[in-house]
C-alpha cells in the first residue's frame, strides 16, 4: 500500500524526537473481583519521547491494554501519576478528561469500533462534532482524513460493505482528522491479515515518520511489533524488557 | 453531519421495533384526542353555562313535568329577572339516528335568556309572525343542508300530534353562537304552537330557564324557589345551569374521571413499551456508546444523546398521533348528533404538547442515566 502524507495539518517532521511526550510514574492499577483483588498494573514507570511508534507486547493479563487506557485518559490509575503533553490528566475531572481526549488522542481499536449506521465520512467526522468547527470545516478535515488513508473513494460507503482491512483505515482515518499528539492502537492488526496488516502498520509508521505523532501500539504480533521504533515486552504488570526494534 | 443526524441516525437500527414502537405512540396521541373531544362534548354544556342563569325542574326528575303558572310566579320572587319554560320534544327527523335536540320555547323570551344566540333581526321577526316557525343552529342547519324556508317534518316519539302523525315546521330561521363553544346545534319552535297541538299533557312544561338579579345571589334564588314550591303539587329542584348540564352529562357516568383513566392507563402502557425500546436500544450500543465516550463525548453529552433520541421518537410518533386526533376532531362529531360540541380544545393541544415531552423524558431517563454511568473501558469490551 502506498501512502500519502501531504495535509497541510498534519506537519511533516524533520527534527529530531527528543522532549518526552508520555511519562507514567510509579502507576499501580488494582481491579476487584467479588471479593479478590487483581494487580494489573504494579508500580510501571514509563516515559514515550515525542513522535516515538512504541510497540507493548506481552501475554493476555499482562496489563499492556489496561496501560494503554491510562495514557489515553479512558481509565484512571490506582495510584501514580500519568502526564501527557505536560498535562496530569490523571488528577482532570471526566468532563475535562474527555475534552482532552478529544483534541489530544486518537483511537485505534482492534474491531474497529465505526458506528454500523454512519457512513466511513460520518465516522470520520465524529470526533469533529465536539470541536467549534464549521460544518465546511469539518467536510475538508474529514476528505484530508480519508485521503491520506486512501479511501475517498469510499467516503459514502456503510462499515458493512467495506472490507476488514478498509474499515481499519477508516478508523485511522477518525483517529487523526482531529490530528491529535498521541494516537493509541489497540491490536490494530489484530483481525487483518498479513498482508492487509502490514499495509496499516504502513500506515501508523508513517504518522510517526513523517508527521511526527506519536503512536503506542499493543499487539500480540512479534512481526507488528517488528515495524516499532521501540519494543516494550510486559509480563504481570510490569515493563520487562525493551528492545530498540 | 450534525449532532442532530447523529440522533437521527440512532433510528436507522431496528426500523421494525422502532416502527412499533412510534405507532403504538401515535395510537396512544390519537386517543388522546379523541377523548379529550368527547370530553369537551360532555362538558361544554357546563363551560358555556351562564352564571346568572337556573334551571327549575321537577324535584322527582326531568321527566316528570311543571305548571305552567310557575312561570309567573317566579318572576314576582325576589332575585328572579326572567324566566322562560322549555321542554324536551324528542321527536325523530327522518331515522332515529338523525339525533338533535327538539324544545318547544317562548321566541322572544327564550332569546332573551340566551343573549349568546344570534338571531337576524328579519329572521326573529319571522319567527313571531310565524305559528309553525322555527329556528335552528347553525351547525345543525348545516347538517341537515337546511336553508331559510326549508319544511321539516319531525315524527313524534312523546307528543303525538292532535290532527296529523308528525309535526310540520317551516324553518324561519338560523342562529350563530357568540362564542365557538356555544350550542348551535338545537332546534327551537313555539312554545303556543306546542300547546295548541299536542294531545296530552296541556298547561304542563319540561323545566325553566331563570335570570337572576346577582349571579353571587344565584344560591339563595335557588333555595327561595324550591322553598317556594314545597309542599305544592309538583315540588321543584333549583340549581345552576352549569350544574344541570353536568348532571345531565352525569347521567352517563364522570365522564371526565372515566378519560382521565383512560388516559391514565394509555400512557403508563406507553411509557413501558417507550421505556423499554429506549432500554434495549442503550444495551444493544453499549459498546457505541463507550466509543463515543472513548472519542471525547462527555457523560453529560451521552446523557442528553440518549434522553434526545427518546424525545424525538416521542417528538415524532406523538405529534402526528396529535394531528390525527385534532384532524379527526376537526371533522366534527362522528355520532350523528349526540355529541355536538365535539372539538378539541386549544388547551389541550398545550396539554397533549407537554404529555408528549413528559413521554420523551420518562421513557428516556433510564436508560440515558444507564448510558451516562457507563465506564468507558467496560464499554468498549462489552460484545
Amino acid at each position: 500500500m502506498t501512502v500519502s502524507m501531504s495535509h497541510p495539518s498534519l506537519v511533516p517532521v524533520t527534527a529530531g524526537h527528543s522532549a518526552t511526550l508520555a511519562r507514567v510514574r510509579g502507576v499501580a492499577k488494582d481491579f476487584r473481583r467479588g471479593a479478590e483483588v487483581v494487580h494489573v498494573l504494579r508500580g510501571l514507570d514509563l516515559e514515550v519521547p515525542r513522535g516515538e511508534f512504541l510497540a507493548l507486547m506481552g501475554p493476555s493479563g499482562s496489563g499492556k491494554s489496561t496501560l494503554l487506557n491510562l495514557l489515553g485518559g479512558l481509565d484512571r490509575p490506582s495510584a501514580g501519576s500519568v502526564e501527557v503533553g505536560g498535562e496530569q490528566i490523571d488528577r482532570l475531572s471526566e468532563r475535562a478528561l474527555a475534552r482532552w481526549r478529544a483534541r489530544h488522542v486518537g483511537l485505534v481499536f482492534q474491531f474497529y469500533n465505526l458506528l454500523p449506521v454512519l457512513s466511513a465520512a460520518k465516522n470520520v467526522e465524529l470526533p469533529l462534532l465536539l470541536t467549534p468547527l464549521s460544518r465546511a470545516q469539518r467536510k475538508r478535515q474529514v476528505a484530508t482524513a480519508l485521503a491520506l488513508v486512501e479511501l475517498e473513494h469510499r467516503a459514502g460507503h456503510l462499515p458493512r460493505q467495506l472490507s476488514g482491512g478498509e474499515q481499519q483505515r477508516v478508523g485511522i482515518a477518525r483517529a487523526i482528522v482531529t490530528d491529535p499528539t498521541l494516537i493509541l492502537a489497540d491490536e490494530p492488526t489484530g483481525d487483518l491479515d498479513r498482508k492487509t496488516g502490514d499495509g496499516i502498520l504502513d500506515l501508523l509508521s508513517a504518522l510517526s515518520r513523517d508527521h511526527g505523532k506519536t503512536v503506542v501500539m499493543v499487539t500480540h504480533d512479534p512481526h507488528a511489533a517488528g515495524r516499532a521504533g521501540r519494543v516494550l515486552h510486559m509480563v504481570d504488570g510490569q515493563l520487562s524488557t525493551e528492545m530498540a526494534a | 453531519m450534525t449532532r442532530l443526524g447523529l440522533l437521527a441516525a440512532g433510528f436507522k437500527r431496528h426500523r421494525l421495533r422502532l416502527l412499533l414502537t412510534g405507532l403504538s405512540i401515535v395510537v396512544a396521541f390519537l386517543l388522546f384526542g379523541v377523548l379529550v373531544a368527547v370530553r369537551q362534548a360532555f362538558a361544554a354544556g357546563v363551560s358555556v353555562a351562564g352564571r346568572d342563569r337556573l334551571v327549575v325542574r321537577h324535584r322527582i326528575s326531568i321527566i316528570q313535568l311543571l305548571p305552567e303558572s310557575y312561570e309567573a310566579e317566579m318572576e314576582k320572587l325576589p332575585g328572579v329577572v326572567d324566566a322562560t319554560p322549555a321542554s324536551w320534544f324528542g321527536g325523530i327527523y327522518q331515522d332515529p339516528k338523525n339525533f338533535f335536540g327538539q324544545f318547544p320555547v317562548k321566541p322572544e323570551e327564550y332569546l332573551r335568556m340566551y343573549p349568546e344566540f344570534r338571531l337576524p333581526p328579519e329572521q326573529k321577526a319571522a319567527w313571531l309572525a310565524t305559528r309553525t316557525g322555527a329556528v335552528a343552529g347553525r351547525k345543525l342547519a348545516d347538517r341537515f343542508h337546511w336553508k331559510v324556508g326549508t319544511r321539516i317534518p319531525i315524527q313524534p316519539t312523546i307528543w303525538i300530534p292532535k290532527k296529523d302523525s308528525s309535526w310540520q315546521f317551516d324553518l324561519v330561521g338560523i342562529y350563530d353562537g357568540a362564542q365557538k363553544e356555544t350550542d348551535t346545534s338545537r332546534f327551537l319552535f313555539r312554545q303556543d304552537y306546542f300547546e295548541e297541538n299536542r294531545r296530552f299533557a296541556s298547561g304542563m312544561i319540561g323545566w325553566y330557564y331563570i335570570r337572576v338579579a346577582d349571579p353571587k345571589r344565584a344560591a339563595a334564588v335557588a333555595q327561595s324557589i324550591d322553598d317556594h314550591f314545597t309542599n305544592s303539587s309538583a315540588e321543584t329542584k333549583t340549581e345552576t345551569e352549569g350544574a344541570f348540564a353536568q348532571g345531565f352529562a352525569n347521567q352517563m357516568g364522570n365522564i371526565g374521571a372515566i378519560v382521565t383513566a383512560i388516559l391514565s392507563a394509555v400512557f403508563f402502557t406507553i411509557l413501558l413499551v417507550a421505556g423499554n425500546t429506549m432500554a434495549q436500544t442503550v444495551r444493544e450500543r453499549t459498546q457505541e456508546l463507550g466509543v463515543l465516550k472513548a472519542l471525547g463525548f462527555s457523560n453529560a453529552e451521552v446523557l442528553a444523546m440518549v434522553l434526545g433520541e427518546s424525545c424525538l421518537l416521542a417528538g415524532t410518533a406523538g405529534l402526528i398521533g396529535l394531528g390525527l386526533g385534532f384532524a379527526l376532531a376537526a371533522g366534527g362529531d362522528p355520532t350523528g348528533g349526540y355529541l355536538p360540541n365535539f372539538m378539541f380544545p386549544a388547551k389541550d393541544l398545550l396539554l397533549g404538547a407537554a404529555l408528549i415531552l413528559l413521554l420523551g423524558v420518562a421513557a428516556g431517563a433510564l436508560p440515558a442515566l444507564q448510558a451516562m454511568r457507563l465506564r468507558t473501558v467496560d464499554a468498549l469490551r462489552r460484545e
